[in-house]
């Protein structure tokens, strides 16, 4: 029999809340994070949202050490560190300082791409005649490892040290990367994740694709509208998740807290092909990623309580509940919730798969479903699949024993990953 | 600019990179950046930079490779110095 795989720990850097704690609040009470940047309106951007989270200061000195802290300006590393130290500290892990690695835990911490801002300035140097000004981090905080590297080196760990991209998926296929690794034996302990730097170079292309919304920048908190007949768009976001995954066994032997179990999962591709393209999903290629990830998994559709969309608050969001509908293939009673992180935090690129993971798995072990944010009124085309019930509109207390957990990306990528809560 | 000066001014560039805290105690001419201080070898090219900026100075590639002592930089700083 294969080794089953749980959660021990989570860490969370999104634009609605720094740290586990504050992140739950923030989606209890629907908090948003979207705000509105002065820069982006001087850049001539047409969306001047977004969201990015919070760091003061002095919660960056608890994370680095002022030798680190120099010249630091790579925003994806210090959401990734962020996010995975406290991830590591939450299931109860040490940070040994000196002796051997740790053999039997690695890193799959994914990007999009990294330390925009620090390339900018070497950009700047280069250009200039002054490559020798570039300092010796400029490579480490520019390469899309980096992120991985950084924690690798922190922690300590001695298995696969890596960093996965797939676009929007990244995140969700960390986590069955770092899975599949736990369940072929390979590793005991993987911490799987995802950061995205913010700003306007990371953001630029999106708005030059006019794929976001430009009418909200007086309103930035009612701009990410996903499932509404309104929505116009996603908006750009940033952050980090990071959730440590734990052979079942050796987190029991060590009486870990165990968040929920990881049942099973599929990742694919609609190779570009029907309507699918390098920015559309192929519709049967998520159909059929949704159905394999619940055969995979070892449980009947009707048996998901909650499903965490990918639903970026774009046209498409009717076309992802179509195909879940279709895949589902369940009576009309039997549906289940649906929910979309991305109305408080907005579309996190890279980071959006870890940040909504980190979000489904608070929901299953703490018993509540957040409300979909910005929804006044449920797109017409949505309703002709599920009804207005399931689409929670407040949060409020409920038991979740199965989630299915979506992402899809540019490139015609899909990942879903199923979890469930541990009754044992 | 006294050679005590440049030593004092040095100590205070090279401490955020120093891992062996003690070997700052006798912070002299012999003090090894690798072995006493035990400086990462990569950040060798930030002290270098940071002394260009405190000393005004710009050092070459072939001077930085001769800069393995407190005495070393200090000799390559008044030399800079006086050149420019």
């Amino acid at each position: 029999m294969k080794r089953r795989v749980v959660i021990t720990g989570m860490g969370v850097a999104a634009p609605n809340g720094v740290g586990l704690d504050n992140f739950e609040l923030a989606l209890r009470e629907m908090k948003s994070g979207i705000r509105y940047f002065p820069d982006l309106k001087d850049l001539k951007f047409s969306c001047q949202v977004g969201g990015q989270p919070e760091i003061p200061d002095e919660l960056l000195e608890k994370y680095f050490s002022p030798l680190q802290l120099r010249g630091l300006n790579s925003s994806g590393i210090v959401y990734g560190v962020i996010s995975g130290t406290d991830a590591w500290k939450d299931a109860g892990l040490e940070i040994n300082g000196n002796g051997s690695p740790d053999w039997g835990s690695g890193i799959i911490f994914g990007t999009g791409i990294l330390g925009v801002d620090k390339f900018r300035e070497a950009i700047n140097l280069i250009d200039e005649g002054k490559t020798r000004r570039l300092g010796s981090t400029s490579v480490v905080q520019t390469m899309a490892s980096g992120i991985s590297a950084y924690l690798g080196g922190m922690l300590g760990c001695g298995n696969q040290v890596t960093t996965n991209s797939s676009a929007c998926t990244t995140g969700t296929e960390a986590l069955l990367m770092g899975y599949e690794r736990i369940r072929s034996g390979a590793a005991t302990r993987m911490l799987v994740g995802s950061c995205s730097d913010h700003g306007p170079y990371v953001w630029g292309g999106f708005d030059a694709m006019r794929i976001l919304p430009g009418n909200y920048n007086d309103r930035p908190e009612k701009a990410s509208r996903p499932m509404s007949a309104t929505a116009a768009g996603f908006v750009p976001g940033s952050g980090a998740g990071a959730l440590v995954l734990e052979e079942m066994e050796a987190a029991r032997e060590r009486g870990a807290r165990i968040y929920a179990e990881v049942l099973g999962g599929e990742i694919n591709s609609g190779g570009q092909r029907g309507e699918g393209s390098m920015t559309a999903a192929n519709n049967e290629a998520v159909q059929r990623c949704i159905s394999r990830a619940i055969e995979n998994s070892g449980i009947s559709a009707g048996k998901i309580d909650a499903i965490n969309g990918h639903l970026t608050a774009t046209s498409r969001d009717p076309v992802e509940i179509t195909n879940w509908v279709k895949a589902l293939q369940v009576n009309k009673e039997e549906l289940p919730h649906f929910n979309s992180l991305k109305g408080m935090t907005g579309h996190c690129l890279s980071a959006s798969g870890s940040i909504e993971c980190v979000a489904s798995i608070l929901q299953i072990y703490k018993s509540f479903i957040f409300g979909n944010l910005n929804i006044e009124e449920i797109h017409p085309e949505i309703l002709q699949h599920i009804e207005a019930n399931n689409i929670p509109l407040a949060s409020r207390p409920q038991n979740i024993d199965i989630l299915a957990k979506a992402s899809f990306g540019f490139g015609d990528v899909n990942a879903v990953a199923i979890f469930k809560k541990n009754n044992e | 600019m006294s050679d005590n000066e440049i030593i004092s001014r040095l100590k205070k560039i090279v401490e955020p990179y120093v891992q062996r805290t003690e070997g700052m105690e006798n912070f002299e001419e012999e003090t090894d950046f690798l072995n006493d201080l035990q400086i990462n070898s990569a950040n060798l090219v930030d002290v270098v930079l940071d002394v260009e900026d405190e000393f005004d100075i710009e050092i070459d590639n072939d001077s930085m490779e001769g800069m393995l002592t407190v005495g070393d930089a200090k000799s390559i700083i008044k030399r800079k110095m006086a050149a420019g």
